[in-house]
């Protein structure tokens, strides 16, 4: 159940108070700049500057990392699989039990792997510590989105933890009725039967759900306030600062050492 | 209880909200299909590609439902964006696949005018979701991979989002409208009268 | 839209200072829903004025939610088809619709926003009114229902009944002239039901407004209103006046068809000769957290099933008496204590815990009866779903499909049978879902809220069904809220107490 509640980190924080879309903005410099560099040593260096502002996000590292642990093994896969289909590559070997790798092989798939560590972390810090009205709010102020689909959606996902609860009991009740799946063809077909009645009971939410909004005026009028404003403050510049900085201190560390790769080379 | 759209053929206020009730449906389904595609991280991802076409199912299912220009964008992005706010691994990559995904799927639904919202056009969305998907997936983390393996890739994923996510959006429509759930979408009123 | 900015033409067509109670014309007005060939509602002539209180009455499927709907300007002309005309204060409802105000039944279906503050502020932000102009009215609107928590008070951490006094603070804040309150209390505990009755009360008494409301608890809304209109199972007007008037003369006719009309009871069911009684379930010293909870769902409980009984669980909301249901049921792992199979039930399987035993080897031995019957629907046909059961319990397809026919006769539900179960009243999910528990003819029976939201009609079938099945010797465990149906079924009753320390 805990993967579908919001976490709360500390609104003190500096992450968790700086503004939803300049925390985007910031992920998605950081992803550009890896997006583009398929070295170690870019993706290491933004992942310490990520790993430091950990401190400033209002989560445990033990609660962060519970719902970051899958970016680790993802990194590791990729890099490993990136060595077992890669291009063979000649130059000096590394062996690793009874399979010859060779080092350069070994190293760009490290960086594949740390590559997509950042990319993740950095998104994964920017939602985390955002509360999703706050990003409704700052999507529809600062991105100009359709308030409409904003707010129709922040409704929507506010439910979240009652279709989980929905999910569950279809799962006890497939129980009761003597269809818990057995075998691997057993359970792909008890979970697309749950799949159907859960959205069954998400299309019959969401008709209810729509017919109370517009009772309550919603889409009636063209135009709609906001109760609360989402502003950017100078905080919020220094944050999208720093993460150019940091991408431009990875690439630049990585071009003084002659190691940085580019993608489409 | 229908509402009037803004414009004809705009979005109503049930188009918004039910699209982004099944957009969050699936954003909680991934949460759980992420646990299970983690773990099985280390098989063969050939084979992995043959299920992939899971993660494309909002972008056919959702524009099937309620049949509006930007459906499957939405749907698709939406899916990613709360995926990512319950704290999806892959952070801002699971809106760049939202997005690309999304968009690849709205294509075809835009190349037949927004009036064609049958199987072939489904199975079509989602193999060109999935092709999109597939490309990002070489892109981003198998880049050193040889050229044959990275057709044999996008291939198996094409064919996988075409059967998983256009067969089987069009398949839970079907359940969908016979259930009786779409009575206020055009999609559920193609049942004979009660 | 930046607040602050609001639209200056908005402005000026924002909500009046003062909610001027509304006046209700019908005349020959009708109301067919797209895709159906009968009308929901017709020949609805009707006027109700100016600050009076009325009780919507009526079978289901009579159209009180749609004659709801029609009041609130929320049918859309071109998504069905209407005839006669329906005014208030003169002008259509679509063009009143800033004046109404309509409360619904699922409190989680209505709310629209993470913490409670910003939910009342959802209206007045579609009014486009400017961020200083909203929040003043949203404490006003919150002081007026006596709603005590922060404006920050996340609203998926309030129970039912606060849930329903956040929305209707929310609806309030719109200041309407017509109070609209469509079966507000049907998803509630009683402790709910009268705090929401309370709320309403108070709320109209102190503005005036014009009230129509539909409550199937039926006794317990007299007081808050002058006069009731009550519906006939086609949508027509079957009567209207005072209370004592309506179920004076058309009592009968009313209980007949489902209503829940005062100064009724449900019929006892016949006293019969019962086999003797066995332990089927024992559950001993258990107990339930939900994992990473602090606080149990449910405290420990000891408690024995026997066939030939009928068992009563009841208790406050978080008392865990579904938790419990489900424990007996095999369907949970307690955190501590044990359920196990009496000899009786187990017959030689041994006496492992009820949680380990296979999925198909319980359906057969205990049938469970969800609260919403939806959550157990299979298939996608009526038949389909009765012989489901009996066909993985092994039985070969003929014996299955009578044992699935004797089923349909026994609940009524023949006429159903290619029917997708989706697609049926609420009172035929609730008989479908019993019966697909009954088709694996198990020994136990256990029930989670059997009678919740349902009518008079199909609440005395299932005290008759459930007393039959009782007497010819299984067990039977219901979780309930409902005290009535719990008097009149039970042989012996658990209540249980809020677990200490309690949730919220």
């Amino acid at each position: 159940m805990r993967l579908f509640t919001p976490l709360r980190p500390d609104p003190r924080a500096f992450l968790a108070a700086a503004n939803p879309a300049i925390k985007l903005a910031a992920a998605t410099v950081l992803m550009l700049a890896l997006f583009v560099s398929v070295d170690l040593v870019t993706a290491g260096v933004v992942l310490v500057g990520l790993l430091a502002a950990v401190a400033m996000s209002g989560l445990s590292p033990r609660t962060l990392a519970g719902r970051t642990w899958p970016i680790l093994l993802t990194a590791l896969s990729v890099g490993v699989l990136n060595v077992i289909f890669g291009a063979p590559q000649g130059g000096p070997q590394v062996s690793i039990g009874v399979v010859n790798v060779s080092a350069e092989a070994l190293a760009s798939a490290a960086g594949l792997g740390l590559r997509l560590a950042g990319i993740a972390f950095s998104g994964v810090l920017a939602m985390v510590t955002t509360d999703p009205t706050r990003l409704a709010d700052s999507l529809v102020q600062q991105l100009r989105l359709s308030p409409r689909f904003a707010v129709g959606a922040l409704a929507a996902a506010r439910l979240m933890p009652i279709l989980a609860l929905d999910w569950q009991i279809l799962s006890l009740a497939r129980r009761a009725r003597g269809a818990s799946g057995q075998g691997m063809l057993g359970t792909v077909r008890v979970f697309f039967g749950k799949l159907v009645a859960l959205l069954i009971g998400s299309v019959r939410r969401g008709t209810r759900l729509a017919t109370a909004m517009e009772a309550r005026g919603f889409g009636a009028r063209q135009c709609r306030s906001s109760a609360r404003e989402e502003g950017v403050r100078q905080a919020d510049w220094l944050l999208l600062a720093g993460a150019v900085a940091l991408a431009l201190l990875a690439v630049g560390i990585s071009l003084a050492l002659g190691s940085w790769r580019f993608l489409f080379s | 209880m229908t509402s009037v759209a803004a414009q004809p053929s705009g979005w109503r206020v049930v188009d918004i909200v039910v699209a982004s009730m099944l957009a969050v449906a699936f954003g909680a389904v991934f949460q759980l299909w992420n646990l299970w595609w983690n773990a099985t991280e280390f098989i063969f991802p050939p084979v992995r590609g043959a299920v992939y076409g899971v993660w494309m199912l909002p972008a056919v299912l959702v524009p099937l439902v309620v049949r509006r220009p930007g459906a499957a964008l939405y749907g698709e992005t939406a899916a990613a964006v709360i995926s990512m706010l319950f704290g999806a691994p892959w952070g801002l990559l699971t809106v760049v696949y939202g997005l690309a995904q999304g968009a690849a799927a709205e294509l075809v639904f835009a190349f037949g005018l927004y009036r064609s919202w049958r199987l072939p056009v489904a199975i079509l969305a989602g193999a060109a979701a999935g092709v999109a998907g597939a490309l990002l997936d070489l892109a981003f983390f198998y880049a050193d991979w040889a050229v044959n393996w990275q057709l044999i890739y996008s291939s198996l994923v094409g064919v996988s989002a075409a059967v998983i996510a256009g067969l089987g959006s069009w398949a839970l429509v079907q359940a969908l409208a016979q259930a009786g759930v779409l009575n206020a979408f055009a999609a559920g009123r193609e049942q004979p009268e009660v | 839209m930046r607040p602050g900015e609001s639209n200056r033409r908005c402005e000026l067509t924002g909500a009046p200072a003062e909610a001027a109670p509304v006046s209700i014309q019908a005349e020959g007005w009708g109301w067919r829903h797209p895709g159906r060939r009968a009308w929901a509602l017709h020949d609805i002539d009707l006027r109700i004025e100016a600050g009076e209180r009325v009780l919507l009455v009526g079978p289901s499927g009579s159209g009180k939610s749609t004659l709801l709907a029609g009041l609130a300007g929320l049918l859309d002309p071109q998504g069905g088809d209407e005839k006669g005309n329906l005014a208030l204060d003169g002008r259509p409802p679509r063009e009143a619709r800033d004046a109404t105000g309509l409360v619904f039944q699922d409190p989680e279906s209505q709310l629209v926003m993470a913490r409670a503050g910003d939910d009342v502020a959802f209206g007045l932000e579609n009014r486009c009114l400017p961020a200083d102009a909203i929040w003043p009215r949203v404490h006003a609107a919150l002081a007026a229902v006596g709603f005590a928590y922060p404006i920050d008070h996340p609203t998926d951490a309030l129970s039912g009944g606060e849930q329903q006094r956040l929305a209707i603070a929310g609806v309030m804040a719109l200041r309407p002239g017509l109070l609209l309150l469509d079966e507000p209390t049907a998803n509630l505990d009683p402790d709910g039901a009268a705090l929401v009755r309370e709320i309403v009360a108070g709320v109209v008494e102190r503005l005036g407004l014009t009230l129509v409301m539909v409550e199937h608890r039926v006794a317990d809304a007299l007081p808050l209103v002058d006069r009731v209109v009550a519906l006939d199972a086609d949508g027509a007007i079957l009567a209207d006046g005072p209370a004592s008037h309506v179920f004076t003369r058309y009592g009968d006719v009313l209980a007949d068809a489902g209503v829940w009309v005062p100064d009724r009871r449900l019929p006892a069911p016949p006293r019969r000769e019962r086999p003797s009684s066995e332990t089927l379930i024992m559950a001993d010293q258990v107990e339930f957290r939900y994992p990473g909870s602090g606080v149990p769902a449910l405290a420990r409980t000891d408690v024995q099933v026997k066939s030939a009984e009928a068992l009563a669980v009841t208790g406050p909301n978080g008392s865990g008496k579904s938790t419990l249901a489900f424990l007996l049921a095999g369907l949970l792992r307690p955190s501590g204590g044990s359920v196990v199979a009496g000899e009786a039930l187990a017959r030689g399987r041994g006496h492992d815990a009820l949680a380990g035993w296979p999925s198909r080897e319980l359906a057969t031995h205990i049938g469970t009866v969800f609260q919403d019957p939806e959550h157990q629907f299979l298939t996608g046909r009526v038949e389909d779903e009765l012989m489901l059961g009996p066909l993985r319990a092994g039985v070969e397809r003929p014996a299955a499909a009578r044992r699935a026919a004797e089923l349909l006769e026994r609940l009524h539900l023949k006429h159903l049978a290619a029917a997708n179960p989706f697609t049926l009243s609420g009172g035929e999910k609730r008989r479908l879902s019993v019966a697909t528990a009954l088709a694996a003819a198990p020994a136990a029976l256990i029930l989670d809220e059997p009678t919740f939201g349902q009518d008079r009609r199909t609440a005395i079938e299932l005290l008759d069904l459930l007393a039959a099945l009782r007497d010819q010797g299984r067990a039977i465990v219901f979780a309930t809220h409902d005290r009535e149906f719990a008097g009149v079924l039970a042989d012996r009753t658990l209540r249980l107490s809020r677990a200490t320390g309690s949730a919220p």
